[in-house]
């Protein structure tokens, strides 16, 4: 089709112009793509962030705040529940399986999950994943054993068999340490993209052990102190956690469960169901990513306009231009065409080199978004909603285009052969 | 008498809430002919121009191309009219710079068939055509051709604006002040060269200029004023 070389050889006259049309368009259509992608992934890796597990049992308070803590080690349980109500629980013939939790300490930013070897076998994320150890082994009857996730042993630099010591509560700089007390690493887990990389995992055996000397809180001194040897040798059987997760023999059985839970008589107790909790938790969270979707809309929004303008500017100075092919018999629609063709050049040019930048990116930062926040952004084609974005964007820049299309139209009618300047 | 190339009759145009700027009873150039028509500028020079090509319509009388009344033709008729059967030729800076010297001078065959096809005809094809006008009108290297049109000198690219104008053998070919922007010496070899392709093709020319030292190069020369009575009150 000649119009569309006249139009690309129009362009390429302005290539300045022209490149930082497109580059503008360029940029905007890889933020939408990212923001996009990140925010699939975003939703994807949240909703997978547990699985498997039917119900969350812990104090009673709210069901968010009942999962940020037992699943997202963000905030703290207002109580803890009775060891009793947990096998209470954990012993009913409808229960498959059983994990405890115990939560309060922490190492050097690290949360600190007190839990049972059931974790290991039991606990599910992504798509019905259990849990796998890249080396050692789990916790063993060795209550100052500990397992860590991925990213505490990468970012401390932790191998198996170096000691570690573990901090009284949750605060990054602790001036409480169990010091007396360390811990041996035997196992570190494979990444999960999940709070689990960021846990230190021990035995609800360990967590006894460090706080069995302690009473109201604080540490007992002198003649009080109880050893880690002298710990070895007794019940380290606790009397609370902070939470508990179910499995069920039967999926059916878990309203009635939940409802039985929440009605126990002998302990105030809240039973969630962990998808329904997720659903609430990224319901919060979705205004900010709708926000963030919205601005990346603008955005592109901008590098159109941007781009209305400059063919805008550049018609007056064309008048010659179209002069000329009028004269040489271009008609009006020809003049129309011209500058839509203009239009969709630079817009296709923009969505091509935005997808470019975006692959760049992705394969650039892929291995560090997938370390340091867990996401994992594949090198895919773009998905059904992706081309559909791109389609209405290309579709916004015709629509842009025919603007200075058709004030082009009226102003070859007007000017005709005659050449102005 | 045999039919005329243009003829105009009892022609009346005004632009919008403006007196009549041309008001010609009469005028005609026949085929095959080379008039000059003097027109200083703000003459109507122009929209006499605009009313030969079809891009305005006369209030009153008609203008008739080639025995066709153009306000006969629709809006699209009259610009496919236009480009079938006329060559133009403006002042200066009349080639789209971001093109090819080649693609300048093809470009009437881009929009239009007949002349693409009439090119073809007399040269093989329009490449040749184009190479073939060049040649004639001096312009011979090849490197040159493929050059981008803005980077020859303004004679040379008046030449290429005539072998634009002439490619496809169009009856008429519009000259509007062609050699303004050329020295005196250039000038009237452009005009002999402008001369023996128009023969060669077989196309009338309307050549329009302030030049009065040009007139005597020509069969016939014409004034405007003399022909437009709306322009005689200012010229006394």
């Amino acid at each position: 089709m000649y119009l569309l070389r006249l139009a690309l050889a129009s362009l390429a006259n302005r290539r300045f112009t022209a490149f930082l049309t497109a580059f503008a368009i360029a940029l905007s259509v890889c933020l939408l793509l990212a923001v996009e992608r990140v925010r699939t992934e975003a939703r994807a890796s949240f909703a997978s962030t547990i699985s498997g597990t039917d119900l969350i049992v812990g104090a009673r308070s709210g069901s968010v705040n009942l999962l940020l803590y037992s699943v997202f080690r963000i905030g703290n349980a207002t109580n803890n529940i009775r060891w009793d109500s947990y096998q209470h629980y954990a012993s009913d013939p409808r229960v498959k399986w059983a994990i405890p939790i115990s939560l309060g300490d922490s190492h050097r930013g690290y949360r600190v999950m007190g839990t049972s070897t059931d974790y290991f076998s039991h606990y599910q994320y992504g798509r019905r994943q259990h849990l796998e150890l890249s080396q050692g082994r789990p916790f063993a009857d060795n209550p100052f054993d500990v397992v860590l996730g991925a990213e505490v042993a990468e970012a401390l630099h932790y191998k198996l068999g170096d000691k570690l010591v573990l901090a009284h509560g949750v605060a990054a700089i602790s001036l409480v340490k169990h010091d007396d007390k360390p811990f041996t690493v035997v196992g570190v887990l494979k990444r999960t993209g999940t709070p689990v990389d960021r846990t230190l995992h021990i035995s609800l055996a360990g967590m006894e052990a460090i706080h069995v000397d302690w009473h109201n809180g604080v540490p007992a001194r002198g003649a009080g102190r109880i050893s880690a040897e002298q710990a070895r040798g007794m019940d380290l059987q606790p009397t609370a956690i902070t939470a508990f997760m179910l499995g069920l023999n039967n999926k059916i059985a878990t309203f009635s469960v939940q409802r039985e839970i929440n009605q126990y008589a002998n302990e105030p107790l809240l039973a969630i169901l962990p998808g329904v909790a997720l659903q609430e938790l990224w319901s919060l969270m979705g205004t900010a990513e709708q926000a963030l979707f919205v601005v990346s809309l603008f955005v592109v929004l901008t590098g159109l306009i941007g781009m209305l303008t400059a063919i805008l500017t550049s018609l007056n100075e064309r008048r010659r231009e179209m002069a000329i092919l009028r004269s040489v018999g271009a008609r009006p629609w020809h003049i129309a065409g011209l500058l839509v063709l203009e239009a969709l050049a630079l817009a296709v040019a923009g969505i091509v080199a935005g997808l470019g930048l975006l692959y760049a990116g992705i394969a650039l930062a892929q291995g560090y978004v997938q370390a340091n926040y867990g996401l994992y952004l594949p090198l895919a084609w773009p998905s059904s909603h992706e081309w559909t974005l791109l389609a209405i964007i290309l579709g916004a820049a015709l629509l842009m285009g025919s603007v200075p299309a058709w004030r082009a139209y009226r102003q070859s009618l007007a000017d005709g052969l005659s050449i102005h300047l | 008498m045999s039919q005329a190339l243009i003829e105009l009759r009892d022609l009346l145009f005004a632009w919008p809430g403006q007196a009549p700027l041309l008001d010609i009873p009469q005028f005609r150039l026949e085929a095959g002919e080379a008039l000059f028509l003097k027109g200083p500028s703000g003459s109507g020079k122009t929209t006499l121009l605009g009313l030969l090509g079809g891009v305005n319509l006369p209030a009153q009388g008609s203008v008739r191309l080639l025995g066709q009344t153009l306000a006969e033709l629709g809006q699209g008729a009259r610009d496919r009219f236009r480009v079938d059967h006329t060559g133009y030729i403006f002042q200066q800076f009349n080639l789209l710079p971001f093109l090819s010297v080649r693609e300048n001078v093809e470009l009437p065959c881009r929009f239009s068939a007949s002349r693409a096809e009439r090119a073809r005809q007399r040269h093989g094809s329009v490449d040749q055509a184009a190479t073939q006008l060049l040649a004639h009108l001096g312009l011979t290297d090849p490197a040159m051709l493929a050059r981008r049109a803005d980077s020859l000198s303004i004679g040379q690219q008046q030449r290429v604006a005539a072998a634009r104008a002439l490619i496809g053998q169009p009856e008429l070919v519009i000259a509007d002040e062609p050699t303004s922007a050329l020295d005196a010496d250039t000038r009237e070899a452009f005009i002999r060269l402008l001369f023996d392709e128009c023969r060669a093709a077989g196309s009338s020319l309307l050549f329009v200029s302030h030049d009065q030292s040009l007139a005597p190069l020509f069969d016939r020369h014409l004034s405007l004023a003399e022909l437009n009575r709306a322009a005689a009150p200012r010229e006394a």
